[in-house]
């Protein structure tokens, strides 16, 4: 394996363009998940997943497969899925109930925090075997933190709080939860599981990126846009016709309606255009106008007003998280090889929001999330050709320039593009990337090992 | 031959009066009046119509394909098994009638990147049953088994299949289709040709 020094790994990333290996390199993979999955705060689960003690949801952190769970006496942690013993993996469904959690090895049990509880023949063990030893144990991610109940890990012992972390993006957090007429949200309504044969970076660097539906998606702009009115539709088919025209706009309203965020740590979001004016729940819709009507009868008209005027598009959280509060979406990407990527996606149910809103959140989630949606499956199809595209050893850079020269500063210490067809926010988050790349940031257990060995 | 096939099947079936009534149903030529020209849908004409629908699409027919439909159907492959419904719940497909038609549009249309190049289906349809049957129509079972190739990578996609087949007079229409794949849940990338 070649060795990178922090230097080498820096200049990767030069003014407006980054180096195609960052994509490619499996080294480079392999610190990303040490350096950057190992270090920042990742997003893991949201506390409606694990609304009762005993629940747990099983997730992974990078690679690393840990266990959201709460427990008995409500409090979260967030515990790697490994027995202490001979090293299988504990928990072996994605959800459920347990009063504690047995390795189906030789029994070993553990508290839900991770700590052992029973071990048979436990008197066969050397007599200075150390029972209390923390590593013996399923073993906590050093630090957990919920915001708002969106539950972030970091396996880094030290280092900025989850608020520092976040930064300005809480408000983008704030504004899913802001927008349930009771001030709580649950994921509700299954999961997307997509994969695609590239980098994991790929996908956030598609999030934002405004210059590319008119031309990605034209098959289903134009077949959406083609379509007559008087076939049957039971509502679902209509928002998802007219969310595909909305990704028809022609460059002129990406450029001058829509604008674009980003924020330290490689956070950013797209605003303004998607008002709720122009959504599918429009003020007209009689499901939007008893939504209006809930919010302003449990918050009172001036929250109301304000709630409603928040107006993001997507989110992103670097380095796992994107997600957008008007129709409640929340997808989380999963590295799982240089050139593999899995992403999970899931719906929110705003508490005191009409029934109907949320049978519109998931005609939404067909339309912008699903397998078989037809926006979607192109966008898979960027990603697998961007994979493809970067085996070659045509251009060695990257170019990442749209916008370079009319970026401004933002008053929430970000910089934000002059409008949204900018790729600031790609360069936002390559500079993070750099900044916990040329990091040597190594946790205390793997250099005990090392040492060990 | 009706004879013949009559005295097997009930040979063959448990008594009982709702799976008699059942099969009664399923056996127009027993209770419709002889001037009616509709074919009627028994087994061999529902596992006709399924072979010819397969066909429609393994051939890229999808305009063809849709003229099966309801002007109200629609086509359903859940995300979860045991979905109960498709509005509660995300849906690898969900199209009523009009995404329907926009779906075919766009994989008939010239620039649809995510087939470039296109896909090739096989399609293998068996264990064909009729679950349930009224005068008007049944609800047909079966199982498939799709191989799709596209580029350099072969997929292959099973599961069970349910119909809802109504006459009409043009033949036989689908009124609406679910589709239950084993791996419904399982992470995969785009699906783009119905199955």
């Amino acid at each position: 394996m070649t060795q990178l020094t922090a230097g080498q790994l820096s200049r990767f990333v030069q003014p407006g363009r980054v180096h195609r290996r960052i994509y490619t390199d499996p080294t480079i993979f392999e610190l990303e998940l040490e350096r950057i999955f190992g270090a920042a705060w990742i997003y893991v689960g949201h506390e409606s997943q694990i609304k009762h003690p005993g629940d747990y949801f099983a997730t992974r952190i990078g690679r690393k497969p840990v266990v959201l769970v709460r427990d008995l006496d409500e409090s979260i942690h967030v515990i790697h899925n490994q027995c202490a013993h001979r090293g299988a993996l504990v928990v072996a469904t994605e959800r459920g109930n347990v009063a504690e959690l047995t390795c189906c090895y030789h029994g070993w049990t553990y508290h839900l925090d991770g700590r052992i509880k029973r071990v048979p023949l436990r008197h066969g063990y050397p007599r200075d075997f150390d029972w209390a030893n923390p590593k013996t144990a399923m073993v906590q991610v050093p630090r957990v933190k919920s915001y708002r109940g969106f539950v972030f890990a970091s396996e880094a012992a030290d280092g900025p709080s989850l608020e520092d972390f976040l930064g300005h993006m809480t408000t983008s957090l704030d504004d899913m939860v802001d927008r349930a007429p009771d001030s709580e949200i649950e994921i509700a309504g299954g999961i997307f599981r997509h994969a695609y044969g590239a980098n994991w970076k790929l996908y956030l660097e598609n999030l934002c990126d405004a210059a590319h539906p008119i031309f990605t998606h034209s098959s289903s702009i134009e077949a959406a846009l083609a379509q007559p009115e008087d076939a049957h539709s039971d509502g679902s088919g209509e928002i998802a016709i007219r969310q595909m025209r909305q990704n028809g706009a022609p460059y002129s309203f990406w450029e001058s309606k829509v604008g674009i965020w980003t924020y330290p740590n490689g956070h950013s979001y797209l605003g303004d255009y998607h008002d709720d004016a122009k959504l599918v729940v429009a003020f007209n819709d009689p499901v939007f106008r008893d939504y209006i009507a809930a919010l302003e009868a449990r918050k009172g008209k001036g929250e109301a007003q304000r709630v409603l005027e928040v107006r993001r598009w997507n989110s992103n959280i670097y380095p796992n998280l994107s997600f957008m509060s008007q129709f409640q979406q929340l997808r989380v990407v999963h590295p799982v090889a240089v050139d593999r990527t899995v992403v999970h996606t899931y719906s929110f149910r705003l508490k005191g929001a009409p029934e109907q809103m949320f049978r519109n959140t998931i005609s939404f989630a067909n339309t912008v999330n699903g397998t078989g949606s037809l926006v979607l499956t192109d966008d898979l199809e960027i990603y697998n050709r961007i994979g493809m595209g970067l085996d070659s050893e045509g251009a060695e850079w990257i170019e990442v320039g749209r916008g370079f020269d009319s970026d401004v500063p933002d008053a929430h210490g970000g910089r934000r593009g002059n409008n949204s067809t900018s790729e600031v926010y790609i360069r936002n988050m390559l500079d993070a990337w750099v900044g916990y790349m040329s990091k040597a940031h190594v946790a205390d257990h793997d250099e005990g090992v090392v040492g060990a060995l | 031959v009706i004879i013949g096939n009559m005295g097997k099947k009930q040979n063959s079936r448990p008594k009982g009066n709702a799976v008699l009534s059942r099969w009664l149903v399923a056996q127009p030529n027993l209770l419709r009046k002889p001037q009616a020209t509709r074919k009627p849908l028994d087994l061999r004409v529902c596992e006709q119509f399924l072979l010819h629908e397969a066909r429609l699409l393994d051939e890229a027919r999808f305009d063809d394909w849709l003229a099966l439909f309801t002007s109200d159907a629609w086509y359903w492959v859940p995300s979860q098994p045991h979905q109960p419904d498709p509005h509660e719940t995300v849906s690898l497909i969900y199209d009523d009638r009009r995404l329907l038609e926009t779906r075919v549009r766009r994989l008939t249309g010239p620039r649809m990147y995510s087939q470039e190049p296109r896909s090739r289906t096989s399609r293998m349809i068996a264990n064909v049953t009729i679950e349930e049957a009224e005068r008007a129509g049944c609800t047909v079972r079966s199982k498939f088994t799709m191989i799709e190739f596209r580029r350099d990578s072969q997929r292959i996609f099973g599961g069970t299949a349910f119909h809802r087949l109504m006459q009409s007079e043009d033949g036989v229409r689908i009124a609406w289709k679910r589709v239950d794949l084993v791996n419904c849940d399982a992470p995969m990338d785009g699906i783009t040709i119905p199955f």
